[in-house]
């Protein structure tokens, strides 16, 4: 057994607990959880069903922590898992899954498969079964401090273009700042008019904001391609820059999967709580409307519609706050059919928009997407994640699509009342 | 040993050992699964009080699911009713109960005999349909292995020999009813070694996947 595949086995193991057991344990094969996956719905391909990508991390767990596998492993009758067999379980655990979690909703023993999945990962990564595209992006991550390679001097540029664009002063480094606001690598480079956007918005709620120098970068690709250790190396620079500001609270930008890190996994990562609470830009600007510190005019009348995020509704639990933003701003919003906790990913979320082997399946199981977005028959998609943006904004232009995406928080900033 | 001993002996001690071995292995499958333990999740929850939500799923995955979320209704369906089907029979049929009632002393009311001989029909039907889709179907033909099968032949052959005692076919009653009874045993000894375990295990994979939506403020 080579040395690869050994760490591999024992990756799984660590990753195996309670509820791993109860899943494995429960699952009847009944296959209901292929319907629930994009790449299964638009391909027809039952390697696609989720359960079945999580096979080699099965076999560990039946093999190292059950009676009968124990036995049937010292008979020699079972086998070990082995690097061809986790070579080609590659796509399906990276290239084929998004982590949307869309399967954990519909399983009838309750089996949570995307937290599996997730788990599942950290064995390939160790085996060296991890996808190309994304360890590139992941050293990118650790040596430059950003996936995209965004540097403190290119952030910097980006800011003075929104300082310059709306004539306010974004501070940085700002000593007891009631909030820290992160950014996803996306947003700096593709979409920076999420800054100046924020930036108006902070300035009519009278909101005490900072940049920090030191960590602005919320993507975490250690939690994407499933390394803990290097997630949680990323998620301790955002910690120690947030405690050495002492701010009250760190702000999630509108990035699903950045969500989920510093919000959820974060304090698991580093093995502590932390000393600051961290709130999503939407339940912030929703906070904010509500207590009546942004002011909008305007409605559009556009129909437009609006794509929940798979971080930020089904495994982040923000639902309502998009919604009651949006209507505050048009008066021709409609849902799509599935929309809210069982919306559709848009298929580039969970690491799969780093990683070029997956583009091809990726565009095919856009279709699913386009269904939905055709029943809804609108002409502006608001969303709010810059990657499913460009995710939403690469399937419609294969597609052939004509209908315009634009981010919520930039849509908010628009109906300011000057 | 006579057709009569044999009875006896199945009936009694044998009964007793095949339940002394199912909840032996339960006990230690169980274990083995609960001792890999569960790390406390550090992050604050928006409802602290978030054992309700396991809760909640354990009791709402049995609830027809949302209608955005394909389950295929041959399976939901035909699952349904088996499971039903087989709680039904186990509980409500009068010498079972009568059967229960010597080995623990407990006592309820069943249900007429010709409303447990058409649930006992239906829930083959079911189970036939079950296992047609098992072998038709691309995407449980693909996930099934041997065990699979042996599961659901296990299960089934307890409600066929029961329902052939019943109606006095095929075999003489006695013998009949040792077959139906040795039928059981198997089933009761295979639980722990097969994905029989959902029986039990299912509670706590319900309630593992609500806990931690639940504290996240989602409703699964
Ligand atoms: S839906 Fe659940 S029980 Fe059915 S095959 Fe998928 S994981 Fe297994
Ligand atoms: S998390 Fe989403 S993409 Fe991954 S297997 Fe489940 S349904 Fe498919």
């Amino acid at each position: 057994m080579s040395t690869s595949i050994q760490r591999g086995i024992a990756a799984f193991k660590q990753q195996i607990d309670a509820p791993i057991a109860s899943f494995f344990n429960s699952c009847v094969h009944c296959g209901m959880c292929a319907g629930a996956c994009l790449f299964y719905e638009a391909t027809n391909d039952p390697k696609y069903t989720p359960i079945n990508k999580l096979e080699p991390m099965r076999r560990v767990w039946k093999q190292e922590y059950t009676f009968w596998g124990r036995l049937a492993k010292t008979l020699g009758i079972s086998k070990p898992i082995n690097d061809a067999e986790l070579n080609e379980w590659q796509e399906l655990l990276y290239d084929s899954c998004t982590l949307c979690g869309r399967c954990s909703l519909v399983c009838p023993v309750g089996i949570d498969l995307v937290y599996m999945i997730r788990k599942a990962r950290e064995g390939m990564v160790a085996s060296g079964h991890a996808p190309k595209g994304l360890k590139e992006s992941t050293s990118r991550a650790m040596t430059i401090g950003s996936p995209m390679g965004v540097t403190l001097s290119t952030f910097k540029k980006q800011v003075q273009h929104a300082e310059d664009e709306s004539g306010i002063k974004i501070p940085f480094d700002k000593q007891g700042a009631d909030y820290l606001l992160l950014m996803s690598s996306a947003e700096i480079m593709e979409f920076p008019e999420f800054i100046g956007a924020m930036a108006k918005i902070f300035k009519q709620a009278d909101v005490s904001w900072t940049f920090s120098s030191e960590a602005f970068e919320a993507t975490n690709s250690g939690n994407q391609i499933g390394s803990s250790d290097l997630a949680a190396e990323l998620v301790q620079r955002v910690v120690d820059a947030a405690e050495k500001l002492q701010v009250k609270n760190v702000i999630s930008p509108e990035c699903g999967h950045s969500y989920t890190a510093i919000r959820w996994d974060g304090p698991n990562l580093i093995g502590r709580a932390y000393k600051f609470n961290v709130i999503h830009v939407l339940e912030l600007l929703d906070q904010l409307r509500q207590e009546g510190k942004i002011k909008l005019e305007g409605l559009d009348k556009e129909r437009l519609t609006f794509h929940d995020p798979c971080q930020i509704v089904r495994r982040g639990g923000i639902t309502q706050e998009p919604r009651n933003l949006i209507n505050s701003v048009s008066s021709n919003f409609v849902e799509m059919p599935c929309s809210g906790i069982s919306n559709w990913c848009c298929g580039g979320g969970g690491g799969v928009s780093a990683n070029p082997d997956a583009d091809e399946l990726r565009l095919k199981a856009f279709a699913i997407k386009k269904q939905q977005l055709d029943s809804a028959g609108a002409k502006k998609l608001v969303t709010s994640c810059s990657n499913c943006r460009n995710m939403l904004e690469d399937g419609i232009e294969e597609y052939e699509m004509d209908i315009e995406v634009i981010g919520l928080t930039e849509l908010i900033a628009d109906h300011l009342k000057e | 040993m006579t057709t009569m001993e044999l009875l006896t002996w199945v009936r009694g001690p044998g009964m007793t050992i095949a339940i002394i071995l199912m909840l032996f292995g339960v006990v230690v499958r169980l274990l083995e699964m609960l001792l890999l333990g569960r790390k406390k999740d550090l992050s604050v929850a928006r409802d602290p009080a978030s054992a309700k939500y396991g809760w909640r799923t354990v009791v709402t995955r049995s609830l027809p699911s949302f209608a955005c979320l394909k389950t295929v209704p041959l399976t939901f369906i035909t699952g349904y009713i088996f499971h039903v089907g087989l709680l039904i029979i186990v509980v409500f049929y009068v010498p079972h109960i009568m059967f229960i009632r010597d080995l623990t002393g407990l006592e309820w009311s069943g249900l007429p005999f010709w409303l447990i001989d058409g649930t006992t029909l239906l829930t083959m039907l079911a189970m036939l349909v079950t296992l047609w889709y098992r072998v038709w179907d691309k995407v449980r033909r693909y996930l099934s292995r041997f065990s699979d099968y042996f599961v659901w032949m296990i299960t089934f052959l307890p409600v066929l020999t029961g329902y052939l005692l019943y109606h006095r076919q095929f075999l003489p009653y006695n013998e009949m009813m040792i077959v139906h009874i040795v039928s059981i045993q198997l089933l009761l000894i295979s639980m722990p070694m097969t994905k029989l375990m959902h029986t039990f295990t299912f509670v706590f994979s319900r309630w593992y996947s609500g806990e931690a939506a639940g504290r996240k403020g989602v409703k699964v």
